[in-house]
């Protein structure tokens, strides 16, 4: 007998997020159709529903981001919340307060939902198992582990395009080692029925056992990109690279940057995906990101939309 | 108790809103009930007019009490909602309270210059101060009683009566 999932509550119903491994099929299908009502919300002339009217949602990031921390700002205040944005990096841990102590005392300020960003993995689970039952913790990135949101939206941007999961073609590219985002997009093709993943990165920048997580691996763009659908890049992230995984950015950007010569080995309608923020010239060329197989914006704009329904979906169970 | 045919209704209620349909007017059906009866009524009434539907699960009073409805659909309003006499349609008039979301997510879309209510069925039991200015049938329920719109493959649409399970 599996234990049950953190996430869910008694009824099997989603209360926090905090993964999507392990998360039923229906659940993430329920997001992402919820969320298309909410993209058709943002084309409004008033671009806000009441949903959640009187919640307070504060925004917890231990770790740097912009768009992230932005977007689900945006979602929140869509939704009527109110928002409270924390960069705790700056502030309370710096004079030796716990996490579990900051959330406390954000509780005691009726907080109604956590939105979480830190560098270790597993903070938010410690806070999603620490707070009061009727509080909803959501994951905004966790050290290496999960950014279910990001899996989640880049799932919207592929639906919308290319429709059906079952038939389709998906390559990862890039840091998977450090990338918590490549762990949820896989785990949310695998659940979303896609029959073929590919991951394409040298040695050093893929996990041990990565085909474990039901992926093909490749080490040339030239092989791993024949023919997909889809081409998710990841960015190469400096600021977690220790010692000498790599030669130097530029051989990088030789081998596995995305250019107009390599993504024609894909389908010729092939999007091309990146969670941002890009660097340009080192794991993709700019006529690339700027091109019109580029969905990187749009992205963007689902991300609000898709948050959304994340947040309206917790709130309401 | 018998309930009336949907499809008579639909040629009363038709005749009813046809003098009250002008150059501005457009009709915006309520999901999922009235979304189909607006379809029908645009076709009955022979008018080129716009023609919206509205999803009310953003809306709704009882989010806080049951959660988010599983099945949200975009609401579709392909038509610009500044200075339109709106004819809102649903299939039952009951609390009033989908009337009262439904005209607020309206708001959002515009400022329409006036907002009508077109019902197939009026059974009574308001819990606000709603009333439809075109109305197929009043009927009389018990609170534990749910009429229903329904429509078969082909189109046609019926009424039927569900118990409700008491708590």
């Amino acid at each position: 007998m599996k234990k049950r999932n953190p996430q869910l509550n008694a009824n099997g119903e989603l209360h926090h997020l905090l993964t999507i491994e392990g998360l039923p099929r229906d659940i993430l299908t329920h997001i992402l159709n919820t969320a298309e009502s909410f993209v058709t919300v943002a084309e409004r002339e008033v671009k806000k529903v009441p949903l959640l009217r009187g919640k307070a949602i504060f925004n917890l990031f231990f770790e740097n981001s912009t768009r992230t921390r932005t977007t689900f700002e945006i979602a929140a205040k869509r939704l009527s919340a109110d928002v409270i944005n924390l960069n705790i990096g700056s502030s309370s841990t710096s004079k030796g307060e716990t996490l579990l102590d900051t959330v406390d005392n954000l509780s005691a300020m009726q907080a109604d939902m956590f939105v979480v960003r830190h560098a270790q993995s597993g903070a938010a689970h410690l806070i999603a198992r620490h707070v009061a039952p009727h509080i909803h913790v959501v994951n905004a990135g966790d050290g290496r582990h999960a950014h279910p949101t990001q899996g989640l939206l880049d799932m919207f941007t592929i639906r919308r395009y290319k429709e059906d999961f079952t038939r389709l073609r998906v390559a990862i590219v890039g840091d998977i080692l450090h990338s918590r985002v490549a762990r949820s997009e896989i785990h949310a093709l695998n659940v979303l029925g896609v029959p073929e993943i590919r991951v394409i990165a040298p040695k050093t920048l893929l996990p041990t056992e990565v085909e474990q997580l039901g992926v093909h691996v490749y080490h040339d763009m030239a092989q791993g990109l024949k023919d997909v659908d889809v081409v998710m890049m990841l960015r190469l992230q400096n600021e977690r690279m220790r010692g000498a995984l790599l030669p130097s950015a530029g051989e990088f950007f030789k081998h596995y940057g995305l250019t107009a010569d390599k993504l024609a080995h894909a389908k010729y309608d092939a999007i091309v995906m990146h969670p941002g923020p890009m660097n340009r010239g080192i794991e993709i060329d700019s006529g690339v990101a700027d091109g019109k197989q580029s969905v990187i914006l749009p992205q963007v704009t689902f991300g609000i939309a898709v948050r959304m329904a994340v947040m309206s979906i917790l709130a309401g169970n | 108790m018998e309930l009336p045919d949907a499809e008579q209704l639909l040629t009363a209620l038709t005749a009813q809103l046809k003098p009250h349909v002008g150059p501005e007017t457009a009709l915006v059906g309520i999901r999922t009930g009235g979304a189909w009866l607006a379809e029908r009524l645009h076709q009955s009434l022979g008018v080129a007019m716009p023609l919206g539907t509205l999803d009310i699960s953003f809306y709704r009073d009882d989010f806080s009490q049951i959660g988010l409805h599983p099945e949200v659909e975009p609401s579709h309003i392909p038509f610009d909602v500044d200075s339109r006499h709106i004819i809102l349609v649903d299939d039952v008039l009951y609390t009033g309270r989908t009337v009262r979301a439904a005209m607020n997510e309206l708001f959002d879309y515009g400022r329409p210059a006036s907002i009508s209510l077109a019902v197939l069925v009026d059974r009574g039991g308001r819990e606000l101060p709603v009333a439809a200015q075109f109305v197929g049938a009043h009927i009389t329920l018990s609170d534990s009683q749910n009429v229903q719109l329904n429509q078969t493959g082909s189109g046609r649409l019926y009424l039927s009566l569900h118990g409700i399970a008491t708590e």
